[in-house]
């Protein structure tokens, strides 16, 4: 029969907390050693996976939505063209601006520096949401013209494009907040700091997400 | 030790309220349950529905009780409108494809074993997990609402293919309020899958247990692991499609629909340019991995239980997941098999045809490494062995006539016929759920503490096997006779002379649908009254039947599992028994 194989000392230890280590030696091999999701004290690569799983649908999404776009275009001769509004280039600059104040708070961090891991953080959310209202303004701008969804099948695609990325960073805002409201909790453990990687991941990926979809615009649209 | 499990399970208490402990749980293994009960009463619905239809078919003019008070315009006097028939279509394959086969195998057997058999406590991420689990049930409401809400649901199929799905009522019954609803429903199902299969992937890769190598893993968890890579590439696509052609109904645009359509004598006005057949693609991009999302944990169940009822290691573990990699791979490319009549480059139809049918490689390498496992075997002909033996019949009988159809010229001939009905019921619908009912009888003692009842369960499978032979191989014949599907009734003069044997299919599948009920009663009265399993009744290797029967809260009982063994260590010579469990640190076996 199956023999039992964790001794009371480990049960002990990860009773504790899971921050001590078993009797069984160091966890190698690619298995890790399985500790607690209940524990929530999950190594940061559990959720490093997990954000890159998450990444992958989101990328197969866009993908999507780039194939149907290029064989709409591809078959048909009502497609007219449609002029960027020019404020998403001011919009571009804000979110790539957004990712280095991002990159500028993990440093800070890393080196406890709590004033400025903060407000550079309030800097990165305060962009992200300027990103936001600008693509909120180039709507405004293209209905101005009146240009709106089902105009043409070029601005279908301008308005599902940016209005499915802006969505996703909706999410990255989110959780920005989260971290902004939570920093103090940040900076006294070092060990929660696995959400500011993650966000980080994130918010890069919407990043180059949109600058992804403003070259495809740029080309196709 | 006593004390420090005592402590341990203090430190990690179960939530008492009933809430937290049974809605809105975080547990996998209540949320395994949650989802293997929503996929339980989805094929309930669904099976009804298919009698329903069965019904209609033979017998046109049949008054059908109550169906006047769920559909007074869909059953005038409780006769069925060819309409409604195909409103019951809809449902029957929406649910069936979505709602049980994405489920049960993944939703439900799934969350409650895989973090068991590699040796973790939960899920990566149980939050994350009840709420795939919730999001999907608002998917099913959603879904079932269209038989309550407007003129009954979409008669476009679970395909739901533009024009016709996406101009609105014009083109039929169901097709405003129901396709609308359709839509939202599949939308908010591709989002749950998605959230499931990142949490699936993660699990598998981060939580395994020390010494749980990949190699190691028992093929279940292979299975599910390379459905959820498979979920997550291709609902995210469908979820793209359905967002544009929600827009297409709703917001005017025209990515499916195009110029001067004319539908029941109306002309489609402010639409221009869009294309169907984008549509087609974005849909079987997604559509055919599905197919596998649907097979593959049968495949892996039914390796999982070959092996431990033939008393013997699996042949050709490495080649098993190999083989599965290979039809997810292939799965990717082969969508333009769906549309060899929608029209298409003879060189696509080419390429689409050899890599669909470079597929039958891989399934049978499966089959080939099945029959070694069984060869030569003390095979304990337990009915979960039953149930797996089936599923590698079906699935050889199902999967053969598709490469008839996976050529072009034949296609075209048999393309929506009863040859797909069959082709596609058996490979993808019965055999996958055989490995639903493989999994339930195999994996009920652990799940619910009780043994189901054995001598029914051979009733049932017998019944169910040779039933599911009698429904779905006429079906062949009938397709290659000309007979289309979806038709609800055969008045044409070539057709009337198959009517005797759609009769014949309709008995059958009153029977074996009847025979269902013996497995709900077995269930249930199992579920309450079966013999106590012990922890270990199948005398299996994997790390769940080293817990006891239902596993405490957390699984392991506070201990960390460690893994020493392969998991089919079956008559290794020198071992202590004729299996090896995988913690077992007995030094027989390999390493």
């Amino acid at each position: 029969m199956a023999t039992t194989l964790a001794s009371p000392k480990s049960v002990r230890s990860f009773a504790g907390g899971g921050s001590g280590h078993d009797d069984h030696g160091s966890h190698g091999g690619s298995g890790g050693h399985g500790s607690g999701a209940r524990g929530r004290e999950l190594p940061a690569r559990v959720y490093r996976t997990g954000m890159w799983m998450g990444l992958a649908a989101i990328v197969m999404l866009f993908a999507a939505f780039t194939s149907a776009m290029v064989v709409r275009e591809g078959i048909s001769s009502d497609w007219v063209s449609t002029r960027l509004p020019g404020i998403i280039y001011l919009n571009t600059i804000l979110l790539l601006g957004s990712s280095l104040t991002l990159e500028l708070s993990r440093r800070s961090l890393a080196r406890e520096a709590a004033k400025q891991f903060v407000l550079w953080l309030c800097l990165t959310l305060g962009l992200g949401l300027g990103f936001v209202a600008g693509q909120l303004q180039a709507w405004r701008e293209l209905a101005a013209r009146g240009v709106y969804l089902a105009t043409n099948p070029s601005s279908s695609f301008f308005y599902v494009l940016t209005a499915a990325h802006a969505i996703h960073l909706l999410g990255g805002i989110a959780a920005l907040s989260y971290l902004v409201l939570r920093a103090r909790r940040l900076l006294l453990d070092p060990r929660r700091r696995t959400s500011v990687e993650v966000t980080a991941i994130y918010w890069h990926f919407m990043d180059a997400l949109w600058v992804y979809i403003l070259f495809l615009l740029m080309a196709r649209l | 030790m006593a004390e420090a499990h005592a402590e341990a399970v203090h430190a990690h208490a179960a939530p008492t309220g009933f809430i937290r402990k049974y809605i809105f749980s975080l547990d996998h293994k209540v949320i395994g349950k949650q989802y293997y009960f929503l996929a339980l009463f989805s094929v309930f619905v669904g099976t009804l529905l298919s009698i329903l239809m069965r019904l209609h078919l033979v017998w046109p003019d049949a008054h059908i009780p109550l169906l006047d008070r769920l559909s007074p315009a869909g059953a005038p006097g409780g006769v069925m409108t060819p309409e409604y028939y195909l409103s019951l279509l809809t449902l029957h394959g929406t649910l069936m494809v979505f709602f049980v086969l994405t489920t049960a195998p993944q939703g439900g057997f799934g969350n409650y074993f895989l973090p068991i058999q590699i040796g973790a406590e939960d899920m990566a991420f149980p939050t994350l997990n009840m709420l795939s689990f919730w999001v999907t049930f608002v998917g099913m409401v959603v879904l079932l609402a269209t038989f309550f809400i407007g003129d009954g649901p979409p008669i476009s199929g679970w395909t739901a293919y533009p024009p016709l799905s996406a101009v609105g009522s014009a083109a039929g019954p169901g097709l405003a309020l129901g396709q609308t609803l359709w839509i939202v429903s599949i939308a908010i199902f591709c989002v749950g899958s998605l959230l499931g299969a990142l949490n699936f992937i993660t699990t598998t890769l981060d939580l395994r247990a020390r010494g749980m190598s990949l190699g190691r893993m028992p093929l279940t968890c292979w299975s599910w692991l390379l459905t959820a890579v498979l979920a997550l590439l291709s609902f995210a696509v469908l979820l793209a499609a359905g967002v544009l052609l929600l827009l297409d109904r709703v917001g005017g645009t025209s990515f499916f629909i195009p110029g001067g359509l004319i539908v029941s004598d109306k002309i489609i006005a402010n639409h221009s340019g869009g294309s169907p057949l984008l549509w087609q693609h974005l849909f079987w991009f997604f559509g055919h991995p599905e197919v596998y999302i649907a097979i593959l944990p049968g495949m892996g169940l039914t390796s999982h239980v070959l092996s431990t009822f033939a008393r013997k290691p699996i042949f050709g573990y490495r080649a098993m997941v190999m083989a599965m990699m290979a039809i997810g791979f292939f799965g990717f490319m082969v969508w333009g098999h769906h549309m060899f009549v929608s029209g298409m480059s003879p060189y696509s139809g080419f390429a689409f045809s050899v890599l669909t049918m470079a597929i039958g490689v891989p399934s049978a390498i499966k089959t080939f490494n099945w029959l070694g496992t069984l060869w030569g075997g003390r095979i304990r002909f337990t009915t979960a062995m039953l149930f797996a033996i089936g599923f590698v019949s079906l699935f050889v009988s199902g999967g053969l006539s598709g490469l008839f159809l996976a050529q072009p010229p034949v296609d075209v001939y048999l393309h929506a016929t009863y040859f797909v009905v069959g082709h596609f019921h058996l490979v993808m619908g019965v055999a996958a759920i055989f490995g639903m009912f493989g999994g339930t009888y195999f994996w009920f003692p652990k799940m619910f503490g009780r043994m189901l009842n054995e001598f029914w369960g051979k009733v049932h499978f017998w019944f169910t096997f040779i039933g599911a032979y009698c429904i779905f191989m006429p079906m062949h014949f009938l397709g290659m006779e000309g007979n289309v599907r979806r038709y609800s009734s055969f008045t044409d003069n070539f057709l009337i002379p198959l009517i005797p044997l759609h009769k014949f299919m309709s008995i059958a599948a009153f029977v074996t649908g009847a025979a269902q009920l013996i497995f709900m009663f077995n269930l249930f009265w199992s579920m309450f009254k079966g013999e106590k399993a012990g922890q270990n009744p199948w005398e299996a290797t994997t790390l769940e039947w080293t817990v006891p029967s239902p596993p405490p809260f957390d699984n392991f009982g506070g201990k960390h599992p460690v893994v020493y063994h392969g998991a089919y260590e079956f008559g290794v010579p020198g071992a202590a028994q004729d299996y090896i469990m995988q913690d077992s640190v007995e030094k027989v076996g390999a390493p």
